[in-house]
């Protein structure tokens, strides 16, 4: 194993402690000043009526956007310093050599803290065949990872608390698990590319990078801007439609459609986000809005989650290290689980 | 002349990996050549699987984040 280290370079313009002791204490403010702020320049400034639909639009849409944008920046920061702990590198060390139902525990649980995207789906795929990680184990850990979503996390957290977004994770965990386990009974190796076999065990020793804390930070801080910027349009067009079913949609139609009593509603919105594929962050502002209608938590889970974990770009890039058969299993299970949230929450939800 | 390696199959992050790594050439005033490594096998017998990964004459120096131009500096210089 290789350590390197690097020396250290100056990130920031002030000292690190003092960096992360300002922007914490400028989220708190920001955090507990938005909800008057908002108020205030809706109804006393704009001048516009409590209680019509334009104005509790609008009043909706200077609320969201920033407490939306203060909730991302923050949690996400966190979540991806904590994440950069887990790498995927790391994760593959500790499940090689384990079994496949002690593996596909450990690979779902590790699905969630792990930094994944779908660009780098195929290397790791790869990283972990190579490795000798059962084939069930290694869906184990694809299927947690975009389960169990991190900006899904964000809202349920911010919005609803910490409980329900442990049960959202432990959800998502345990759909990983059977669908791991599952995948391994199923004996689907042969559906693997060949060149993947070829490959195993010609990689070299894990590499191991050293970072210091600014490192860490400095990277998490870059993802978030990053990850903020190129989300942002979609999230103002998601707050905007959010704001027309909050301020016009009538709470009738939506409870109608989505509602407890509509047996269908969970299967019916999943495949309606099947061919919708977004970032979770830009559907936040809508979901938010259909729970404030009346559509039941695991309905509007199940649509959040279809949209954002049945990917269809993700299945054909994996098409290069997998054949169809093997994708479309992994895509039922994927749907399934999807379902089984969507049910789970309705009924603990009442 | 130094080599360097860009580790990945084409997405954003490894083309801003690819810019950064030439800037730092610059910066550290040093010959070296940078290349990209798209293939997912080669990119598999590194040993990395998060992308994009950096090679520097045939040792992985850093993977899964984009280092500052001034490190990469650093380690040219190295």
């Amino acid at each position: 194993m290789t350590t390197l280290s690097l020396r250290a370079v100056r990130r920031f313009h002030l000292p690190l402690k003092l960096t992360v002791a300002v922007s914490v204490v400028a989220w708190l403010i920001a955090w507990f000043l938005e909800a008057p702020l908002s108020d205030w320049l809706t109804f006393s400034v704009f001048g516009l009526e409590r209680g019509s639909h334009f104005g509790d639009a609008i009043a909706f849409f200077l609320l969201d956007v920033p407490k939306v944008l203060l909730l991302l920046l923050g949690i996400i920061t966190v979540v991806t310093l904590i994440r950069g702990f887990f790498p995927p590198e790391k994760v593959r060390a500790a499940l090689a050599g384990r079994g496949n139902v002690a593996g596909s525990v450990a690979a779902a649980s590790f699905g969630i803290v792990t930094p994944f995207c779908s660009c780098s789906a195929v290397p790791l795929f790869i990283g972990f065949v190579e490795a000798g990680i059962p084939l069930g184990v290694t869906f184990a850990f694809l299927i947690s990872s975009p389960m169990v979503n991190e900006v899904a996390l964000v809202l349920l957290w911010g919005l609803f608390g910490p409980g329900i977004a442990l049960v959202y994770m432990a959800a998502g965990l345990t759909v990983a698990m059977i669908g791991g386990l599952v995948i391994g009974r199923l004996r689907m190796e042969r559906y693997v590319e060949d060149y993947v076999w070829a490959l195993q065990g010609k990689g070299p020793a894990m590499v191991e990078v050293k970072l210091t804390w600014e490192d860490r930070i400095h990277d998490a801080w870059a993802y978030t801007k990053d990850l903020v910027k190129r989300i942002l349009p979609y999230l103002m067009i998601g707050i905007g439609i959010g704001a027309l079913i909050h301020g016009y949609a009538p709470t009738d139609l939506v409870a109608a459609i989505g509602g407890r009593s509509n047996p269908f509603a969970v299967p019916m919105v999943v495949l309606i986000a099947l061919p919708l594929y977004s970032n979770a962050a830009g559907t936040i502002p809508i979901v938010q809005a259909l729970l404030g209608k009346g559509m039941p938590m695991g309905t509007t889970l199940a649509f959040m989650m279809a949209i954002t974990a049945i990917s269809l770009p993700e299945f054909i890039i994996l098409r290069r290290v997998i054949k169809w058969p093997l994708i479309a299993v992994f895509a039922t299970v994927v749907t399934i689980g999807v379902l089984f949230v969507g049910y789970l929450f309705n009924f603990l939800i009442a | 002349m130094k080599k360097i390696e860009v580790l990945g199959p084409g997405c954003a992050n490894c083309v801003r990996l690819e810019k950064v790594a030439r800037e730092a050439v610059e910066m550290a005033g040093v010959e070296a050549e940078v290349v990209k490594v798209t293939d997912y096998g080669a990119i598999a017998a590194y040993g990395i699987m998060s992308t994009p990964g950096l090679v520097i004459d045939g040792k992985v120096v850093s993977y899964g984040r984009i280092p500052s131009a001034g490190d990469i500096a650093l380690w040219l210089s190295e």
